[in-house]
């Protein structure tokens, strides 16, 4: 077997594992290397053709492969290194090893002081939410049909249904509609948009494409291939209404139900995973319940803009070099971070409090839309930080600011309330 | 015209059972199925157990068939390299009504000859699954219930026969049956004419169909219908046995059990249907399994969910299985009422009709130089670390996994297009290697794996197809 010894080791070379790698080479770290299962880095960023990414971080509006571009540019400037086709099958999280394949190498271990997790996320499927029916050819996830449509050049269909309005789903609905295809609407089983609302301009509104919200599909037809599906509203217990079902033809359906972190590996290692995330439990360091494993971007919870997980990455791949470095502040207090009014989860999930300065961004989703409230963060019952929003809802990530250093109590809430 | 001496209409298990034993004896055979792939009825869609015959009816052939095949097994799935477990089945009693009908299906089992049937306490049960409903009475245990791969057997028997020079005919549909003098004369296919002495109707749901051909069709099929899930291998509650319900008088229920790779399979339902084709599963079905199963196993997660699909049973009216010869119509064998037990039963079957056709004068002499054995592809994620590594050096592309979720390489899906009888589709190579077969269901690898197809296949991707003609994956190119 292939050895490698690094600093850190990085599992993913996605937009998360690129920014940690560049974050952890500037914090220090002398050898970092990325394991990448695909021929190239980049991540799900390569079929992003479309534009819409870095309008936080960068001031511009990029496409993903100009976004993740822009970190490649630095890894090589920084001498990251890289395993490519390298399929990860385990990682120890005790000795600190990655065990991979490589076509060139043979099977491969890299022992590292510290590993960073970002692996991303998968797509849930058309069986993970048991839509009855036949199954036929022409059901995909909205993200296979960007792949093969984006990076192969193949389309997949010629009149689409697309089940849920997610980012993917409705960048897809504009994408095959821009490729000829017809799509014939976008159905939705909650009352609101799943994904961000600019999305619904541009890739719906903008090309007359109907969404139909509080509807689902009852059934897949089709025996070879798809030939309709049946769609039908849905009832405050978001049960179909049998009687109002009706025929829709096409010979396509994407399916934009979701985002699950991909923890397979994590799992093994003996990691916690946090049941609402269904990503490793982490503190403000990234850091997972294995120490000098860290985890970052969507393996740890499903972002909706990749400004945010370059943002937590850099978190990720600094502390897994402090990390590697034995510099990493010792932790004086846990503190709890609890979920209040309205807040479906919260990120990190608790604070493991040093003795030096530091300013902790805390990322939540909300449970249901609302307008014109306010964030705040409690320490104990103490207000420690407030910002105000004219609307939240639970497609676009929210965030807080707090000081660590400056909490007394041993837990802190963060709620999302009417007034101030 | 292509001549032969046996015409086997059907490749599912019962098809490629009678072949495989057909090939140790010096005759031509030829397999002719209207699917693309062997296997691709009844056969890949059921519950994935080799039974004991317990339940059965003592003294049919079903119930002989069934008890005869189940010891066949071991060496069977040695020979010929089938993913196999002897796991064992145990039959709780939840309420005291189903407890008092222990020992009448202990003595059914008894008069099926199978005697290593044992009854268990609540408390036993409890302790060997846990995951039980707590308010077990008492059950039996049936050790010699058995899981397999399904999908692998029929490969494994249908490849084994290949290599014995059995021809396969796929993609082939029979049109008509020719006699001449009471006596079969040829076979018309989609793909030409056979010639042959015998014709042995293996086509289960369509049995009924052919049969007619002959004007034999004195029974029909009416397809029973079953809906089944398939969980995560991470799903919370598991059980390590096959948890058969206490059958009813209208059905023998709901089970669940672990599949040969690890994951959990909850179902199926029975419904009799009027269309052959009906392969839907339904919101009301798969609503009806939850609903029975927590019965057996209060805490099983249907949210972890990976795939539901649904089969259907081949099911006779009038009831119960038949192997028929006919004095006035020789060289013809019609099977019928193969039903659930067929995945169990067709490994006996293919002795039985075998000698069925050898007592009725086919005069054919054994073989000195049949291939007894069969090689699977081998499975580059149950390797231990050092074979790994080994076979990426021998063959680069082990190290190139495609299937993320079941650790599949591309390598072995070369092999599953390659090999003898190889997969023409993406089912093809799914139900060979199981790359799309995990949780994420083709979400990564589906992409690449029609790649691979039109590469090593030489097709435009246009060309690629899920299972049988018609079923395209993609329309064509993106716009220059």
């Amino acid at each position: 077997m292939y050895n490698i010894k690094c600093d850190v080791a990085i599992v993913g070379g996605g937009p998360a594992g690129l920014a940690a790698a560049v974050s952890a080479k500037e914090n220090g770290a002398e050898k970092v290397l990325i394991i990448e299962r695909d021929s190239s880095l980049g991540g799900i960023l390569q079929q992003c053709i479309h534009p819409g990414f870095g309008l936080t971080r960068f001031k511009e509006e990029l496409t993903g492969p100009e976004y993740y571009s822009r970190f490649t540019a630095k890894t090589d400037e920084l001498g990251v290194e890289y395993l490519l086709n390298s399929m990860v099958l385990e990682v120890d999280s005790e000795n600190k090893q990655v065990i991979c394949t490589n076509s060139e190498y043979g099977l491969t271990t890299v022992s590292a002081k510290s590993i960073v997790l970002a692996m991303g996320c998968r797509e849930r499927t058309r069986a993970n939410i048991v839509v009855p029916g036949t199954r036929p050819a022409g059901l995909y996830t909205a993200g296979s049909a960007q792949r093969l449509i984006n990076r192969q050049n193949i389309m997949v269909g010629k009149k689409v249904v697309i089940l849920g309005s997610g980012d993917i789903g409705m960048i897809m609905a504009r994408r095959m509609t821009l490729e000829g295809a017809k799509v014939v609407m976008v159905v939705e089983l909650m009352d609101y948009l799943a994904g961000l609302t600019r999305n619904r301009v541009q890739c719906l509104d903008d090309f007359g494409i109907p969404l139909k919200l509080a509807h689902t599909i009852t059934a897949i037809e089709g025996k070879e291939r798809v030939s309709g599906v049946k769609i039908a509203p849905v009832d405050e217990n978001k049960k179909p209404i049998k009687e109002k079902e009706e025929f829709v033809e096409c010979d396509t359906v994407l399916f934009s139900v979701g985002l699950i972190p991909e923890n397979e590996l994590t799992k093994k290692a003996g990691i916690e995973i946090n049941r609402v995330t269904n990503g490793p439990t982490v503190d403000q360091y990234m850091q997972t319940t294995a120490p000098g494993i860290f985890a970052c971007g969507n393996v740890v919870h499903v972002n909706d803009l990749v400004d945010n997980v370059s943002k937590e990455s850099e978190v990720a791949g600094k502390y897994a070099a402090e990390y590697a470095l034995g510099t990493l502040t010792k932790t004086v207090k846990e503190v709890a971070v609890q979920v209040g009014r309205n807040v479906r989860y919260l990120c990190p999930h608790k604070l493991n409090i040093g003795d030096k300065e530091q300013k902790v961004t805390l990322y939540f989703r909300v449970l249901f839309p609302e307008n014109n409230v306010v964030l705040r963060a409690l320490d104990g019952d103490k207000k420690i930080a407030k910002k105000k929003e004219l609307r939240v809802n639970p497609g676009e990530m929210c965030s807080i600011t707090v000081d660590a250093l400056k909490i007394t109590s041993n837990a802190i809430t963060v709620e999302v309330v009417k007034e101030a | 015209m292509l001549k032969t001496n046996v015409v086997v209409i059907g490749a599912g298990a019962v098809g490629c059972a009678v072949a495989r034993e057909l090939s140790k004896y010096n005759v031509n055979v030829i397999v002719v199925d209207k699917n693309e792939d062997v296997g691709g009825d009844a056969s890949k869609s059921n519950s994935a157990i080799i039974h004991t015959g317990y339940d059965a009816t003592p003294g049919t052939l079903e119930s002989q068939l069934v008890v005869a095949a189940n010891p066949m097994y071991d060496e069977i799935v040695r020979d010929l390299d089938v993913p196999f477990k002897r796991i064992g089945a145990i039959l709780p009693a939840i309420t005291d009504e189903q407890f008092e009908k222990l020992p009448a299906i202990k003595e059914k089992a008894f008069k099926n000859h199978v005697y290593d049937v044992e009854f268990l306490t609540g408390e036993e049960l409890l302790k060997i699954e846990p995951n039980l409903n707590p308010e077990v009475k008492g059950g039996l245990y049936i050790p010699r219930e058995s899981i397999i791969d399904p999908f692998i057997l029929v490969q494994a028997l249908a490849e084994n026969a290949y290599a014995n020079g059995v021809e396969f005919m796929l993609n082939t549909r029979v049109t008509d049956i020719k006699t001449e003098n009471g006596k079969i004369k040829s076979v018309i296919t989609t793909a030409g004419e056979i010639e042959t002495d015998y014709v042995i109707n293996c086509a289960a749901l369509y049995c009924d169909e052919i049969a007619a051909m002959v004007g034999k069709a004195d029974y029909t099929v009416i397809p029973r219908k079953g809906q089944f899930y398939i969980l995560d291998k991470n799903t919370s509650c598991q059980v390590e046995h096959i948890v058969l319900p206490i059958p009813t008088k209208v059905t023998k229920g709901k089970l669940m059990c672990p599949t040969i790779h690890g994951n959990m399979l909850v179902g199926p339902t029975a419904e009799d249907l009027p269309d052959k084709t009906d392969k839907s599963t339904t919101a009301e079905g798969l609503e009806s399994i939850a609903i029975d199963v927590r019965n057996l196993v209060p805490n099983v997660n249907l949210r972890d969910t990976i795939t539901q699909y649904c089969g259907l049973r081949p099911n006779r009216n009038p009831e119960g299985l038949h192997v028929d010869l006919y004095d006035d119509l020789k060289g013809y064998v019609n099977l019928s009422g193969v039903r659930s037990t067929g995945l169990t039963l067709s490994v006996a079957m293919g002795k039985y009709v075998v000698q069925q056709i050898l007592t009725d004068g086919a005069g054919y002499t054994l073989k000195s130089n049949f291939i007894k054995t069969r090689k699977g592809i081998i499975k580059f994620s149950e390797q231990p670390r050092e074979v790994q590594d080994k076979l990426i050096k021998e063959k680069p592309l082990y190290g190139n996994v495609v299937c993320r979720c079941e650790t599949i390489t591309e390598q072995e899906i070369l092999e599953a297009i390659h090999r003898p009888l190889g997969a023409k589709s993406v089912d093809g190579v799914k139900r060979r290697v199981r790359a799309g077969m995990g949780r994420c269901q083709a979400g990564f690898c589906g992409p690449k794996v029609i790649e691979i197809l039109a590469r090593e296949l030489n097709k435009d991707a246009t060309e690629v197809t899920k299972h049988n003609a018609g079923s395209y994956m993609v329309t064509g190119k993106t716009r220059d």
